[in-house]
């Protein structure tokens, strides 16, 4: 009670809507910064750098030395790390080292041509998962509380924990065998690029879509069946009842507009994943998108690319979050009309 | 009377509930039977299946109950072979429910005006236009304030009293022949309380609308029933025209529910002050003033009582004192000596000398532990009292609380609420504290249970000499066990004095008002109440 007005007081001026979404985008950006700085830090620990690991064991250290120094690998990390940042503040991601070599002959490209297709790539595949995966299970788990205990419901939740329990690589060639190999009705190999016209792009990416809502819709149809179910002891539900309200009303118009916090919450969660936690995925169906490249230049030492990807994928994380967080508030009259 | 005019007959209805793995008798077999246009109290403590049996008059039971015998006929209709579609075409049209908690039974989600006519659109009985205008009309009868937008707003946009009276619209809105009031005015304020049963009242007679009123306070049932009916374990136990419940009682059981109002203590004075609280102001954050500039003397050996609405500061009072919470302002002298304001200021022997019990028997005991550690901590925290010499003091506090020793390895869960409570005061009298502060501790329990734990308090003063600040809303537990009584009223102390100084005329406005608001006996206090204020205005 009195809490309730005491934040009254604070948000007066400003509605809380737009304050959260002020502290979290602060909190996002300071969020970025640390990540970066993780990262840029741990590609340091590693042994070795990018002027050793393209040029090899057996090149002259002198070589080395000179190839490192054309990088800007000889400065000290704390002047390489700022300078880079500076550059991302104004909008330059760098560029690649990769594309370089020790003859001198440049055809290095800008970190955003190199990483702009991937990551149109990245979220095409995403969306389409995403787009089947985010209704399908709020359905799922809407269908699976109002049928909750029955037949339907344990069904339902034993696939879904089934396919959650398989890693995803062996469920990607579990597809691949079924509809590539047995059935001939998806490629195999989902190569895409620019030119791929849209139809094609889909049809391609069929197999590696399906394998990633098989792998996200347990988690947020579970999640929306509990929230739901944790509900309906709350009085406001018997209270729908009692005014005769039928089953699926009682769900639908009682019970769920109170349970999204939790949900969105884990479809964001889930989302997030689409994006930046699909290596393996893509690597199962040679599907080019961004995880692959931010591996490879992990592996040769491409900290100009790396951290692009960390940025993106940091980045990706902080505003979905933060749009998890906006749809809570929207969904709560309490926060969203003040006393 | 024509058998045409019974609305319900419930014939010996039985039901069971499922807990602890195996079924229980919660009903069984109880009759009623109710005429278009009466109002019909059920009463008796928890547990004594009276909202079972409202519910079961709509024919639904709660998950984990089941109807086993007997008949229930709503307007010719078995409503125990109904399918369930049927049942739900008569809820929420011909037969509507008011909950007991407002603030819980009101979807948060959606406005006030959506969840009034809500059902009354779904079943087809007007439609939304004359719905809605009808609503407005409602919250008017229900002399709600603004009536034409109070509709527009969310239920935690609106005060409980507030809220239970949309409720009652909510359940008239569809004109049912039944309303089932389930303890509606429970969880209000008394001075809310006396609002709220009168427009209820109102408008229930104005439709001529049958009402079971299930409650377990017998002044509000007398106000509101034209027969009331006693239960108790799910039997009947008297049934009666309320004139006649009220001035006869005739089973023991009635008599004894009607004994503990009786409950009364004459007062004392004394010239020694134990504690005094000066000139206090708190706050929780910055800008919400608490307590402004309250002064309190609290007399030595004998009982204080801080009655007060919530929201009044009442136990903002109790916090300050026990350093809790620091005041901005004022001091507190106990003994003649100030105490430090913050908590970790004081010394261990300041900490023992003032002892708490609260509201919530449950939530203030860790559910982990047994009565031995719960009781041991203060003995082995404040006297050092270890092993055997531990073990033989918590036996001698058992026996004081009348409880013995089966109950030294039992959790909290295993006890009834009267015996938790118990345990909680003999947590208390283990640091041997100068003063107890009870903070409403009798007001989650039924009245045969608090006149128990009121009767302990006061043996426990007598014996033991032991100062208690009780604060409480309940006026009937002031006159039980109070010596002085403070009024508060919006962080301000209103009145201070002797017991029956405070509850002789002339009152200061407050006073009269929370004082005329609690219900009597008499099934006409509520009209002549009206009456009276009515002249006022």
């Amino acid at each position: 009670m009195l809490q309730t007005k005491i934040n009254h007081r604070v948000f007066i001026h400003v509605h809380p809507v737009l304050t959260t979404i002020i502290q979290r985008l602060g909190l996002g950006l300071l969020t970025l910064f640390v990540v970066t700085v993780i990262i840029f830090s741990s590609i340091e620990f590693l042994p070795g750098d990018f002027g050793q690991a393209v040029l090899g064991q057996a090149a002259l250290p002198e070589t080395v030395e000179a190839f490192r120094r054309e990088l800007g690998l000889d400065r000290p990390p704390v002047e390489r790390y700022f300078m880079w940042a500076g550059n991302v503040l104004t909008g330059d991601l760098g560029t690649s080292f990769s594309g370089r070599d020790a003859s001198g002959v440049d055809r290095s490209r800008d970190v955003w041509q190199l990483i702009q297709p991937r990551l149109a790539n990245t979220l095409f595949l995403a969306s389409m998962a995403a787009l089947v995966a985010v209704p399908l299970s709020l359905a799922l788990g809407i269908t699976a509380a109002l049928y909750r205990n029955s037949i339907y419901d344990r069904v339902v939740n034993a696939t879904t924990l089934t396919t959650i329990s398989f890693p995803e690589f062996f469920v990607g060639y579990i597809l691949i065998l079924i509809f590539a190999t047995y059935f001939k009705v998806f490629p195999s190999l989902a190569n895409i690029s620019d030119s791929t016209p849209l139809l094609e792009k889909i049809y391609r990416s069929t197999l590696p879509a399906f394998a990633l809502t098989l792998v996200i819709v347990a988690h947020m149809m579970r999640m929306t069946r509990a929230a739901i179910i944790n509900l309906l002891a709350s009085p406001y539900i018997e209270m729908a009842q009692l005014k005769g309200a039928s089953k699926a009303k009682v769900i639908l118009h009682h019970a769920l507009p109170n349970a999204w916090a939790p949900i969105v919450n884990v479809i964001a969660f889930n989302l997030a994943y689409l994006v930046v936690g699909v290596v393996v995925v893509e690597v199962v169906f040679v599907y080019p998108g961004l995880g692959q490249l931010m591996v490879d230049a992990v592996s040769s030492r491409d900290i100009p690319v790396v951290q692009a990807c960390a940025l993106i994928f940091a980045g990706t994380y902080i505003l979905l979050n933060l749009f998890a967080d906006v749809i809570s508030i929207i969904t709560n009259p309490r926060l969203l009309h003040p006393r | 009377m024509s058998t045409n005019d019974v609305l319900l007959t419930m014939r010996d209805v039985r039901i069971d509930g499922f807990s602890d793995d195996r079924w229980h008798h919660i009903i069984k077999g109880v009759d009623v039977t109710l005429k278009r246009g009466e109002i019909l109290g059920f009463i008796g403590e928890s547990g004594a299946g009276k909202s079972t049996l409202g519910l079961a008059a709509m024919g639904f039971v709660r998950p984990g109950c089941k109807f086993v015998g007997g008949s229930i006929e709503f307007a010719g209709m078995d409503l125990l072979n109904l399918s369930s579609a049927e049942l739900r075409r008569l809820h929420g049209s011909r037969i509507a429910y008011v909950a007991q908690s407002a603030a819980a039974s009101f979807n948060p989600a959606h406005r006030l005006l959506d969840q009034t006519i809500e059902s009354t659109v779904a079943h087809g009985i007007a439609d939304l236009e004359t719905a809605k205008q009808d609503a407005i009309e409602l919250y008017r009868d229900l002399q709600l304030p603004d009536p034409e937008n109070i509709g527009q707003r969310y239920p935690h946009q609106v005060s409980g009293g507030q809220l239970q009276r949309v409720m009652t619209a909510m359940a008239m809105s569809s004109r049912p022949d039944l309303i089932i009031f389930d303890e509606p005015t429970t969880a209000l304020d008394v001075t809310t309380q006396v609002e709220v049963l009168t427009s209820m009242r109102t408008i229930v007679e104005k439709y001529n609308t049958a009402a079971i009123y299930i409650t377990h306070d017998l002044a509000v049932v007398a106000q509101m029933a034209d027969n009331i009916k006693v239960l108790r374990y799910g039997e009947t136990i008297e049934d009666a025209p309320t004139r006649e419940m009220i001035s006869s009682p005739k089973a023991a059981y009635t008599q004894s529910l009607w004994a503990v109002r009786a409950l009364e203590k004459p007062p004392q004075t004394s010239i020694d002050t134990i504690l005094e609280i000066n000139q206090v102001h708190a706050s929780y954050g910055k800008s919400i003033k608490v307590l402004d500039d309250i002064s309190i003397k609290v007399p030595r050996g004998q009982t204080l009582a801080v009655v007060g609405e919530s929201g009044s500061g009442k136990s903002t009072a109790a916090r300050v004192i026990t350093g809790l919470l620091p005041p901005l302002e004022g001091q507190i002298i106990f003994n003649g000596e100030r105490l430090p304001s913050a908590l970790k200021n004081r010394s261990k022997k300041q900490l023992q000398a003032v002892q708490m019990i609260y509201q919530m028997a449950d939530t203030a005991m860790n559910p982990r532990h047994t009565i031995r550690d719960i009781i041991g901590r203060p003995l082995n925290f404040y006297l050092g009292l270890v092993g055997a010499a531990q073990d033989q003091r918590i036996m001698e506090l058992l026996r004081l609380i009348e409880l013995d020793e089966s109950f030294l390895d039992r959790y909290p869960d295993e006890l009834s609420g009267g015996q938790k409570q118990r345990i909680c005061i003999a947590r208390a009298l283990a640091a041997e504290p100068e003063l107890i502060i009870c903070d409403e501790v009798t007001s989650a329990l039924d009245q045969i249970v608090q006149e128990g734990i009121l009767k302990l308090l006061l043996r426990l003063q007598k014996e033991l000499g032991i100062t208690y600040i009780f604060i409480t809303h309940d006026i009937a537990t002031v006159r039980a066990i109070a010596d002085q009584v403070v009024v508060m009223f919006q962080g301000q102390v209103v009145e201070q004095g002797g017991k029956d100084e405070i509850f002789t005329a002339p009152y200061p406005a407050y006073t009269e008002l929370l004082l005329s608001s609690v219900p009597e006996m008499d099934p006409d206090w509520l009209t002549q109440l009206q009456q009276q204020r009515a002249l006022i205005e």
